[in-house]
């Protein structure tokens, strides 16, 4: 790695200290040597083990749960269903207000996707609670479903969701988080050149080493103690108050060392049923994900559909952009609304277009509900973005990466979510870029600055 | 069979923190008898080094060394409230309220040595290596050592700060989206190689360049560990990642390691990493957050270095060579 200092050096005084050292990370030592601990390392006397049992089905009517040859099973201490949750019906995203309410915690009449849980085996140990949870009888009724954006948009479609009434988030902006700056129509009406092109992406695993998990032991004060790797600690702990209905004090969470998250471990799955799990039977309870379970069943980044219309004059300048972006979001909201949302306030991208039009989407279909990762609302944007960029600068002629020097945004422009630029260093990244890779560009460029002109 | 080399840019930009914000972070430090100092959190280390830039953060403010700052966090019986680490927002959010924390321990630590040197704490400052003195005399100081035992046993004083950052929250307006989603922008271009074999549709990454504009690198190794391993996760999801390899069928799911492709050793490419700093106003000593956006660039320069290559388009993650294969089939044919 290379600090190119001589860049908004005026902007800098290298005064520090301790800060701009590389200095060796504390933690390290420990890492590499094996001798840090995680959540899972711990073990406690009389522990059992929390297996769930899933649906086979993308939909289908619940008939009927057995639970007897199960609850026989040698080993078996408990099984929990949805009767034993006080507050079932949840979404993570109502601590800051953003409902409604859309997801069990176990399934009640209905599972919405392929793994859903609909009951939890507790057992002596996770080979009882497998076998157990392979007896557990559901009978199921399948119901159509939708698997894709598309699909679950045409009309007539069946319903992913009933706690949202249509497959689609509804925002108080309507059936989509819109932007709206500028006049498009009239944007593509003096454009050159008009390019629309649709951009897809598919389910992407945050694939931690450390899989999502927790280990709940009963104080014996009524108070209840988590060893938890969740990436946000006092949001599991809201999120666990509420979906349990036991005040905050009697719940303490304790983290440490995370083995990776990438927005895997935000989503508030495994803590809330495992406490419940220690206080129902008085026993320290271990909920970790298998890998299939993290691969299949932990959130995913979305799949996403993104479809760019921009008009360009033969001079370089896009002159109008117009978005539709769409991101499945599965069977249930988790943190989708808000990520379908940080999009639209990304787009159109680091460039200042005079004409911008945005709607993005948060479409609901029956398949494993997506949720946070690296990037989040961001990632498949930026890519069909910069592709598009890249088909524009051929379609007029031009060297792509003068193309983007062309739309660069600077500071004091104003951006389509209308906020005006500060601290722009995007035309300069790209002037190292063109040094660094021998990407030759004219003298023009090189002279340009992300600073506001005087 | 011809192997094919391309090459594509694209520049990026990424918001820090949780988008609209109201996103908040608390700290409290405090120090121990002898002069060693504690930040109290509830945020969690995902493995990224929060905790050891947070005490290179305390460290700098109050002037010490950082091996004399100890971080407890991730227990919410003792740490005071942290959103969470998400969105780019931990060495900014929680570096704020570290910073906000440390000054005002700081501010206590220097009135205790005032005291003690009989001098106004105005005119005292920390030389980093353990000892305050008098500006401009520096033969006239104490030790922090000295200081903190000072403040426990004889003056009775908690050399202790508080410390929140929080950014109010914007809520979109509805008919025209106008928000303010962020506090500051990280920035980011990338030109990838690749050589694409037009017979199997394999593509090798010859090599990456990536410039990041991240505000302050904090500390440069962490910066380079962190920017490193986001350029290699760009490549994974250019070229292999997904659950559901033929979404929107379901069929064809990884669930292992085995199944779920991702690069191996030999199909890392030659990265290079170059850091600009604009500082951020806002941001802890300048710092942005990098941790997000460093992982994006990557994968639209390497689809247009595959169409630099061999002339197709795939618009779809991930370009495997499967769909560069039919691609190059469906070319041909017309």
């Amino acid at each position: 790695m290379k600090l190119a200092k001589s860049y908004f050096a005026d902007q800098r005084t290298d005064d520090l200290k301790e800060l701009g050292q590389g200095l060796p990370r504390s933690d390290v030592p420990g890492h590499v040597t094996g001798k840090t601990t995680y959540f899972a390392d711990r073990t406690f006397p009389g522990m059992l083990y929390l297996k769930m049992v899933r649906s086979p089905h993308h939909h289908a009517r619940i008939r009927s749960v057995d639970l007897s040859d199960a609850e026989k099973h040698p080993g078996v201490h408990r099984i929990l269903t949805h009767k034993d949750i006080p507050h079932n019906l949840y979404t993570i995203l109502i601590l800051i207000q953003v409902g409604p309410e859309d997801e069990h915690v176990l399934a009640e009449d209905k599972v919405r996707w392929k793994g859903e849980a609909v009951v939890a085996v507790l057992a002596d140990s996770e080979r009882a609670a497998n076998e157990a949870a392979a007896k557990v009888k559901v009978d199921y009724e399948v119901l159509p479903d939708v698997l894709d954006i598309d699909s679950a948009l045409a009309p007539g479609a069946p319903i992913v969701n009933e706690h949202h009434g249509q497959n689609y988030y509804m925002y108080d902006s309507g059936q989509s988080r819109k932007v709206r700056y500028g006049d498009v129509e009239k944007g593509f009406a003096e454009a050159d050149h008009i390019l629309e092109q649709t951009y897809y992406s598919s389910p992407i695993e945050q694939a931690p080493m450390e899989t999502t998990g927790c280990i709940v032991t009963p104080d014996g004060n009524d108070r209840f103690t988590c060893y938890t790797n969740t990436q946000a600690m006092f949001f599991t702990l809201d999120n666990t108050s509420i979906i349990l209905q036991m005040p905050g004090h009697k719940l303490h969470m304790v983290g440490g060392t995370v083995g990776g998250g990438f927005g895997g471990k935000v989503d508030v799955t495994v803590e809330p049923i495992a406490i419940l799990a220690a206080k129902l039977t008085g026993r320290p309870v271990s909920f970790i994900y298998g890998r299939y379970e993290e691969m299949q069943i932990s959130s995913p980044r979305a799949a996403e559909k993104i479809v760019l219309k921009d008009g360009v004059m033969k001079d370089g300048r896009i002159v109008a952009r117009q978005v539709w972006g769409y991101t499945d979001a599965g069977a249930y909201s988790r943190h989708s609304p808000y990520g379908a949302q940080k999009g639209a306030a990304h787009y159109p991208g680091p460039y200042t277009i005079p004409n911008v039009w945005v709607d993005t989407w948060c479409v609901y279909t029956n398949r494993t509900p997506s949720s946070a990762m690296r990037g989040f609302g961001v990632t498949i944007a930026d890519f069909a973005l910069e592709v598009q960029m890249d088909k524009l600068a051929r379609l007029i002629g031009m060297d792509p990466l003068e193309f983007r020097f062309i739309n660069a945004y600077r500071d004091g422009d104003m951006k389509a979510h209308r906020q005006p630029t500060t601290g722009a260093a995007l035309i300069e990244c790209m002037q190292e870029a063109s040094r660094v890779a021998n990407w030759p560009i004219a003298e023009k460029y090189l002279e340009m600055s992300s600073y506001k002109e005087v | 069979m011809t192997i094919r080399r391309g090459r594509g840019v694209a520049a990026v930009n990424y918001p820090t923190g949780m988008n609209l914000g109201g996103d908040p972070s608390q700290a409290l430090v405090h120090s121990t008898p002898t002069g060693n100092f504690m930040v109290t959190l509830s945020s969690v280390d995902l493995g990224q080094g929060l905790k050891q830039v947070m005490a290179q953060i305390c460290a700098e403010t109050i002037g010490v060394k950082t091996e004399q700052v100890i971080i407890d966090t991730a227990d919410t019986d003792t740490g005071p409230h942290c959103m969470g680490t998400f969105a780019s927002r931990g060495t900014h959010r929680i570096g704020n309220a570290v910073i906000q924390a440390a000054r005002e321990a700081r501010q206590v630590m220097l009135e205790v040595a005032a005291e003690a040197l009989e001098v106004d704490a105005g005119d005292l400052d920390t030389d980093g290596d353990g000892n305050i003195h008098v500006k401009g005399a520096p033969q006239k100081s104490i030790s922090i050592f000295d200081t903190a035992l000072m403040a426990h046993f004889k003056l009775g004083r908690s050399i202790s700060g508080r410390g929140m950052f929080l950014v109010p929250r914007s809520y979109p307006e509805v008919e025209t989206g106008a928000m303010k989603p962020s506090t500051c922008y990280a920035h980011a271009c990338t030109v990838a190689e690749v050589d694409v074999d037009d017979e199997t549709g394999e593509v090798t990454v010859i090599s990456m360049k990536n410039v990041f504009e991240i505000g302050r690198a904090l500390n440069p190794k962490m910066v380079e560990q962190q920017l490193v391993g986001g350029s290699w996760m760009g490549i994974s999801h250019a070229l292999y990642e997904t659950t559901e390899p033929y979404y929107p069928k379901r069929d064809h799911a990884g669930t292992d390691f085995n199944e779920y492709l991702m690069p191996g050793p030999g199909d890392i490419a030659p990265t290079e990493i170059i850091v600009l700093e604009r500082p951020a106003e806002d941001g802890p000593y300048g710092a942005k957050g990098p941790g997000e956006m460093c992982a994006n660039p990557q994968i639209p320069a390497l689809a247009n270095a595959i169409f630099d290559a061999v002339g197709v388009r795939i618009d779809m993650m991930p370009i495997t060579p499967e769909r560069i294969l039919r691609a190059l089939r469906e070319k041909q044919a017309a």
